[in-house]
């Protein structure tokens, strides 16, 4: 990929961050740097598509340490979850043989599992010596006939953030218009009901908890022309452009494929979260408005209205729980915001929230939802994050998966949040396996165990005090 | 405090109960070079035979006074006095032990009348001990027959009041109870050990029936266990740690007979549990507590914090004999688990304490049906669970007596920090691979799938 390519992709106009002075995201900066790279970002924004071989171009360090490790569910084929590498080795690297390498291993995926199309990753080594990829690709795809598609996000061009937007550049470049839905079966039709197309972006279906939403989709006429990219299809990526509206769910991480498809394919699109009741409801009310159907409107507030009472309902005791719990929320992006919603439907008071990932819009939204007094935390190191825990007495630290140990050493609470969680809390009934969750880790026995001292101990125990 | 239910049906169905003379049997099977004779039907013997063989694979010494229909209506006194006899010549056994079953208690057998006559016709074998205990087998269940042995056994082998506590300075008595294996007693000695003590363990089948090969290639006793001249010398130990609640009736015998002050345990699973035994360790040696030992303690303090995401709010059903049904619920309410089915063979003291709202006396039947209604997600039981947890669909651990269908079962390590560690890994493995609830797969009325398979790599294709 080339500088000034890279410098587009960093170029995002429908982002708040580009109206500061430095353009894009901000640089990582060496020795104080978490997160990952943009192949990781690349493929987690694609790996979802179900029926795809993904393979990643490169010696085995970037997909040996990555592959199947997210939480994302699909309905149908399994593929995605099988892991595909070139294993690149010293001599292909020596003696440029990788290009050729990665030709046979598209061959192979093809024959082997007959993908309905082919991803190919690349990364940084084949990046440094060269591999010509997209050639590669072309050449593979008139070969076995298969859509073979170039993902070019070697980890050195940029952060992780960097690597979800090249994952949408390419899927509108290669995929995105290739393909026209079927239209709309008679059968399927409902009296009083116009069907709208819609598309979902940046949505990962992570544990299966898109699945808790799905159903009301159906329900209101939206049919979901395309998922980007939880559970989704090769297939169902091509015909995007013919939805009527599309929702942007998890930060700006695809922003730029919804706004390309606004500019090229009049899709309108806004942003929001099926994260905590009022999120969700949110969601399909903004739906409603861009649709501009009165009689979808009509049956959007009364399918709000049943679902909104019967999950208050149920959340009722877990409120009774969690009511005036303490949250210190370090997540990225999106989440920094759609979470702390979806905490205070709970009765629950976020203290701070980091913004590390977060661009400006995020943070203004925080300030909106929270007020002014909110600690927003950028220095994520475990010695800041169990700072602010004894600062803000916090009963909960609700974070990603990297830093559950470094609350469970310091004997704290924990709620992993992030792409490798095992439980769905999006929609109405996903709030109340939130809500288990948070109760789950705050009142269980075991911390008032590991943190008394051993009776025969003098010393007292290292940890943090819980919070009142 | 858990409402015990009462037994309320004629048709006992999937039973949990194994009977008193089983357990009795083997109590003595953890004292060396010993054999238990059941007193009753040949059946009453080759029944529990299979029983231990099948759990420990390992041979087990049991013989029976064989009571045929004659002796049953006429009397079966000779068959005791001949049997003893007969084991005394053939084996040279170092103590006998002799439990009752349903049927001579029926027929109404003074089993200590006729050990007193044992040893007047036979002054030759005056040096053989043999304990009596009465065990029938409608009665109590293996937990409570054990106990009826351990203390028999005292009774028998320290008939004197004595007043020598502490002339063996570091000699620890441990009433071990039923509810142990021979990994828990192994351990537990280990523990002691550490603490520059002698623990002397009665009885110790994690010396007899650890499943060890010996340079004897068959042996009519047992091999390994309390060496009988130990159990003498009780009475100078320095204190007594009491493993079980069922034992605590026993324990106040050996306390009155020895003054050893004791430290009673109902269970030592848990980090609480653990935290008082190596406490009382710590005070009977006047030692600190050994860096081996912290380290154990920390590693299950990390096991907690880590499994505490699964154990969470998990929904236990646990069916076992009191003092296992009494530690296992407390090893899972410790973790966040909720024990919503109970069960329990038979009535004991410790199940008031257990930890859940009810506690059944019944079978396997009665554990299925609670763990039905409360929607258990994980059961703890022996192998006979296996059918009921199938039917549930929901992960079996397998504890407690018997435990047929897994290899090392008998062998496994519960108790202490790392048994606990261990518990914990296991429980929370079962409910991740079975347990774990997500949303089902939706497919919506509008997708354009058709044809959708699974990725498996085409056949007759090679690379």
């Amino acid at each position: 990929m080339q500088a000034k390519d890279i410098a587009e992709l960093l170029n995002e106009p429908a982002c708040t961050h580009n109206k500061k002075e430095k353009s894009g995201c901000a640089r990582p900066k060496p020795g104080a740097t978490a997160g990952g790279c943009s192949f990781d970002g690349a493929q987690i924004a694609l790996l979802p598509i179900a029926d795809v071989a993904h393979i990643v171009h490169g010696p085995i360090a970037c997909a040996g340490s990555s592959w199947d490790n997210r939480g994302t569910r699909s309905s149908g084929p399994t593929l995605y979850r099988i892991g595909m590498t070139t294993d690149l080795t010293e001599q292909d690297v020596i003696m440029g043989r990788g290009e050729k390498r990665l030709f046979h291993a598209i061959k192979q995926a093809v024959d082997s599992y007959a993908p309905k199309a082919v991803f190919v990753y690349n990364t940084c080594v084949p990046a440094l010596t060269g591999d010509d990829i997209g050639a590669v690709c072309k050449a593979a795809a008139e070969k076995t006939g298969v859509p073979v598609v170039p993902v070019d996000c070697a980890g050195f061009y940029g952060t992780k953030n960097l690597g979800n937007r090249i994952a949408g550049e390419a899927m509108f470049k290669y995929v995105v218009g290739t393909g026209e839905p079927l239209p709309v079966p008679d059968e399927l039709q409902r009296p009083g009901i116009t069907v709208h197309d819609v598309n979902l972006i940046g949505e990962y279906n992570i544990a299966g908890e898109f699945w808790n939403v799905a159903p009301l989709f159906d329900e209101l006429g939206l049919r979901i022309l395309c998922t980007l990219s939880g559970d989704a299809r090769f297939h169902e990526v091509q015909t995007m452009h013919r939805a009527e509206a599309s929702m942007v769910v998890c930060a700006k991480a695809l922003l730029n494929i919804a706004r390309k498809l606004q500019t090229d394919h009049k899709v309108p699109f806004f942003e929001g979260s099926f994260y905590g009741v009022t999120d969700t409801s949110n969601a399909f009310r903004d739906f409603a408005k861009l649709l501009n159907d009165s009689s979808l409107t009509e049956r959007t507030e009364a399918m709000i209205a049943r679902e909104e009472a019967k999950i208050n309902a149920e959340l009722d005791p877990w409120r009774e729980r969690l009511r005036g719990k303490r949250v210190l929320l370090y997540t990225g992006g999106v989440k920094s915001w759609s979470i702390v919603s979806a905490l205070q439907d709970l009765g629950m008071d976020v203290v701070a929230t980091g913004t590390s990932k977060s661009t400006e819009e995020d943070k203004a939204r925080i300030r909106e939802i929270m007020g002014d007094k909110t600690k927003m935390i950028t220095d994520g190191s475990p010695k800041a994050l169990l700072g602010v825990v004894k600062e803000y007495e916090a009963d909960i630290l609700i974070a990603g998966g990297r830093n559950m140990y470094t609350a469970l050493k310091a004997r704290i609470p924990f709620l992993d949040i992030n792409q490798e969680r095992e439980f769905g809390y999006e929609g109405y009934s996903g709030m109340v396996e939130l809500a288990r969750q948070l109760a789950l880790t705050i009142q269980s026995p075991v911390w008032p165990s590991v943190r008394k001292p051993a009776p025969w101990a003098k010393s007292k125990v290292p940890g943090v005090e819980l919070g009142a | 405090m858990a409402e015990i239910l009462k037994r309320n049906k004629a048709l006992a169905v999937n039973p949990l109960k194994a009977s008193q003379p089983v357990g009795a049997s083997l109590a003595f099977l953890g004292i060396n070079k010993a054999i238990p004779m059941l007193h009753g039907s040949q059946g009453c013997t080759a029944f529990g035979k299979v029983f231990f063989v099948r759990h420990f694979r390992e041979p087990i010494p049991l013989q029976t006074t064989a009571m045929d229909q004659v002796s049953t209506v006429m009397s079966a006194d000779e068959n005791v006095i001949l049997g003893l006899a007969t084991i005394c010549e053939k084996s040279k056994p170092a103590l006998i032990g002799l439990p009752t079953t349903g049927l001579s208690e029926t027929q109404g057998t003074d089993i200590k009348r006729l050990v007193r006559d044992f040893y007047i016709a036979h002054p030759e074998y005056a040096h053989i001990p043999v304990v009596p205990v009465n065990t029938p087998d409608f009665t109590g269940c293996l937990e409570s027959g054990y106990a009826l042995a351990v203390k028999a056994t005292l009774e028998v082998m320290l008939p004197e009041k004595t007043d020598n506590v502490g002339k063996r300075k570091k000699q620890v008595n441990v009433l071990a109870g039923s509810f142990l294996t021979p990994g828990d007693v192994e351990h537990i000695k280990e523990l002691i050990e550490a603490f520059g003590l002698r623990p002397l363990v009665l009885p110790d089948i994690g010396d007899s029936l650890d499943g060890h090969l010996t340079e004897m290639e068959s042996s009519p006793l047992t091999v390994g266990g309390t060496p009988v001249s130990d159990i003498a010398s009780m009475g100078e130990s320095i204190a007594t740690l009491v493993l079980g609640n069922s034992l605590f009736d026993a324990a106040d015998f050996l306390k009155a007979q020895t003054q050893v002050p004791d430290y009673r345990f109902d269970c030592l699973m848990g980090l609480e549990a653990v935290d008082s035994f190596v406490s009382a360790l710590a005070d009977i040696s006047g030692k600190p507590v050994p860096e081996k030992i912290e380290r154990q303690r920390a590693q299950l303090q990390d096991a907690m914090v880590d499994a505490h995401f699964m154990l969470g709010f998990a929904r236990v059903a646990i069916a076992a004999d009191a003092d296992l049904l009494y530690g296992m619920s407390r090893l899972v309410t410790e973790m966040g688990c909720e024990v919503v089915a109970a069960v329990a063979p038979a009535r004991a003291h410790i199940l008031e304490s257990v930890l859940a709202d009810q506690v059944g006396i019944g079978d396997l039947e009665d554990l299925e049906i609670a763990a039905k209604r409360k929607g258990a997600q994980l059961v703890i039981s022996n192998s006979h669970a296996v059918e009921t947890a199938r039917r549930l669909g929901v992960p079996l651990l397998r504890a407690g007596f018997p435990q047929y269908d897994l290899l090392g079962g008998y062998q496994r390590l519960w108790v202490g920090y790392r048994g606990t560690r261990q518990s914990l890994f296991d429980l929370a493995n079962l409910l991740v691979e079975h347990g774990h609830i997500e949303p089902e797969p939706y497919v919506s009325i509008y997708a354009q799938r058709t044809g959708e398979s699974r990725a498996t790599p085409a056949s007759g294709q090679t690379h």
